[in-house]
């Protein structure tokens, strides 16, 4: 009982703050059909901009809030290489992804930065409420993630926000519309990318320490927990039910990954079950339809 | 901005459009045209495959820019260099395709919502209303379709002709300057096109909107609008005014065509579907 207690807090905290991960991935990959892989920079970078400011003193509140306006800068830069300079998006987020990895190192003067002796925000948090462990990690991720849910169903619906939404699917028509698809491509890049960096910036205040590689592969976990989101939600079209796949479908995810670990599964084989998890989930239903023998229309290359 | 002392609603000065400048595969799109539209005209524009048609459309929707030299004046407001989106304020649009004229994924309501700022600053404030979704049904209520009870309904689920109709409305809702038309009714079926088109009739003669419609059909640019405009390489090589349209026929068409362009015609394209 405690065991199952345990292993459902842990992906109940991870699947609230790696959802917004899912949900800044999904603002990229399905909203702008932007294929951004700049976020596995992104994420260290939300931690390293907060771990070096939180050493430096700074209170960690604002410390996080530097660290999503760092995020909110990265991927306006990403958003400008493919709408100022016509690098496609995929090439634009690798960019930013490789480059970001130096920029990364060079914030943190080092690949590491110990954040166990420094009051973080969890501690601040802790000292109002009086929670400790899990259920204080819970309750916090639980508080931001509840912020982020809210903000968002309020801003997917103005005018600015609707306009957001039809960029993936009918850019043309926006353009007949009187939007800037350019603008709406560095809304949707900042926004996403600055919810990573905030997904960031928390993980490393919970585990005690920022690493410089702590986000390799993360765009790919992050796939695939919106892809079993929308397996269970029906692959939703409005706005509510996109946010829940997304913070239920990380959840799952994580629920998976934690009872793999429990098993005994060697950490380091985490990545490789995470990309064989896409991979199965993404092409089962393609391989469905060739024994069915149906009509399949050519590989895409975006 | 400063207003043209005519009525025109649109002036095309010396518009030329090259693509593939410097190669062999060189095609001058347009040549030299010079066309004005008055306030309220609604002009058919005819022509083979080939003739400028499109290429004349997308300048004045701003999809690019004429070679320098040319000039495009919409509502007195020099617009030639203008972005695409800019445009809007003055230029609405129905394409060929339903499917570029409305977004799969959003509802009917947030489709109309995106189409009634056309033009406007679009700000934090929330996208649907009461008072917009009464303009919607409305609007829709016009068309009589049945979609104004269908306001969430996901625009993927419709069918062409409900979708091109909505595109339509669409493109009418926020009373453009002038209206484009690109063939919009030429990839839905024979009964669904007729439908279309005479809504679009009925919306044009309602609120009185300036229109150039594109057609490859010779009987439909005769039938519909007050003045043809007939478009060959690139050029103009036919301006009938109302007084002539009302009693031209196709055979007067095709006997003009072959006078002024100099050659036999013979664009199967053109005269199968008569």
């Amino acid at each position: 009982m405690d065991l199952l207690i345990s292993i459902l807090s842990v992906a109940g905290y991870e699947g609230l703050i790696f959802g917004l991960v899912a949900i800044g991935v999904y603002i990229t990959f399905r909203v702008l059909g932007f294929p951004d892989l700049g976020v596995d920079a992104t994420f260290p970078l939300g931690g390293a901009v907060a771990a070096v400011f939180i050493v430096k003193g700074t209170n960690p509140l604002l410390a996080t809030s530097l660290a999503f306006a760092a995020g909110l800068l990265a991927g306006m830069i990403t958003g400008l290489l493919n709408t100022k300079l016509r690098i496609s998006a995929l090439l634009s987020g690798i960019l930013m992804m490789v480059g970001l990895y130096s920029v990364n190192l060079r914030i943190m003067g080092g690949a590491n930065i110990p954040l166990l002796r420094e009051i973080t925000a969890f501690d601040l948090f802790s000292k109002l409420t009086g929670l400790h462990g899990m259920a204080l990690s819970i309750a916090l991720a639980g508080l931001v993630a509840l912020f982020i849910f809210f903000i968002l169903n309020w801003f997917l619906r103005t005018e600015i926000g609707l306009a957001l939404r039809a960029s993936g699917d009918n850019e043309k028509m926006l353009r007949g519309l009187g939007v800037d698809t350019d603008k709406n491509i560095l809304i949707g890049c900042s926004l996403s990318n600055g919810l990573v960096a905030l997904a960031g910036a928390l993980v490393a205040q919970n585990q005690g320490f920022c690493d410089v590689g702590m986000g390799i592969g993360i765009i790919v976990m992050a796939l695939a927990a919106i892809i079993i989101g929308e397996g269970l939600f029906g692959h939703p079209k409005g706005i509510l039910s996109i946010l829940l796949a997304c913070f239920v479908g990380t959840f799952a995810y994580r629920l998976f990954i934690t009872l793999a670990l429990r098993l005994g599964l060697p950490p380091g084989d985490l990545k490789l079950i995470t990309s064989i998890l896409v991979v199965i989930a993404l092409g089962i239903p393609h391989l469905r339809k060739r024994m069915r023998q149906e009509w399949i229309p050519p590989a895409s290359r975006m | 901005m400063k207003r043209a002392a005519n009525h025109d609603v649109l002036n095309l000065t010396n518009i030329r459009k090259i693509f593939f400048a410097g190669t062999v595969d060189k095609v001058v799109a347009l040549n030299g045209v010079d066309l004005s539209v008055a306030d309220q005209e609604f002009v058919t524009v005819i022509g083979s495959n080939g003739a400028g048609k499109s290429t004349l459309l997308n300048v004045v929707a701003g999809v690019f820019p004429p070679e320098r030299g040319g000039k495009v004046e919409i509502q007195g407001d020099e617009v030639t260099r203008l972005e695409e989106y800019k445009h809007a304020r003055y230029v609405s649009r129905v394409w060929q395709e339903p499917e570029v004229g409305t977004s799969r994924n959003l509802s009917i309501e947030e489709n109309l919502s995106l189409a009634l700022l056309r033009g406007r600053p679009r700000t934090l404030k929330k996208a649907g209303n009461k008072k917009r979704r009464q303009i919607f049904r409305e609007a829709l209520a016009q068309i009589e379709l049945g979609l104004e009870d269908r306001l969430t309904a996901q625009v993927g689920t419709l069918s062409g002709g409900q979708r091109q109709a909505l595109s339509l409305v669409m493109a009418t809702i926020s009373k453009p300057s002038i209206l484009l038309l690109d063939e919009h009714i030429a990839t839905l079926d024979p009964r669904t096109a007729q439908t279309v088109m005479d809504l679009t009739e009925m919306i044009v003669e309602r609120e009185r909107m300036s229109t150039l419609m594109v057609t490859h059909n010779m009987e439909m640019a005769l039938r519909y609008g007050k003045r043809l405009i007939m478009m060959h390489k690139g050029k103009i090589i036919l301006d009938i005014g109302h007084d002539q349209k009302k009693d031209l026929k196709i055979t007067d068409l095709i006997a003009a065509f072959e006078r002024a362009a100099g050659e036999e015609f013979t664009d199967d394209n053109v005269l199968l579907s008569c």
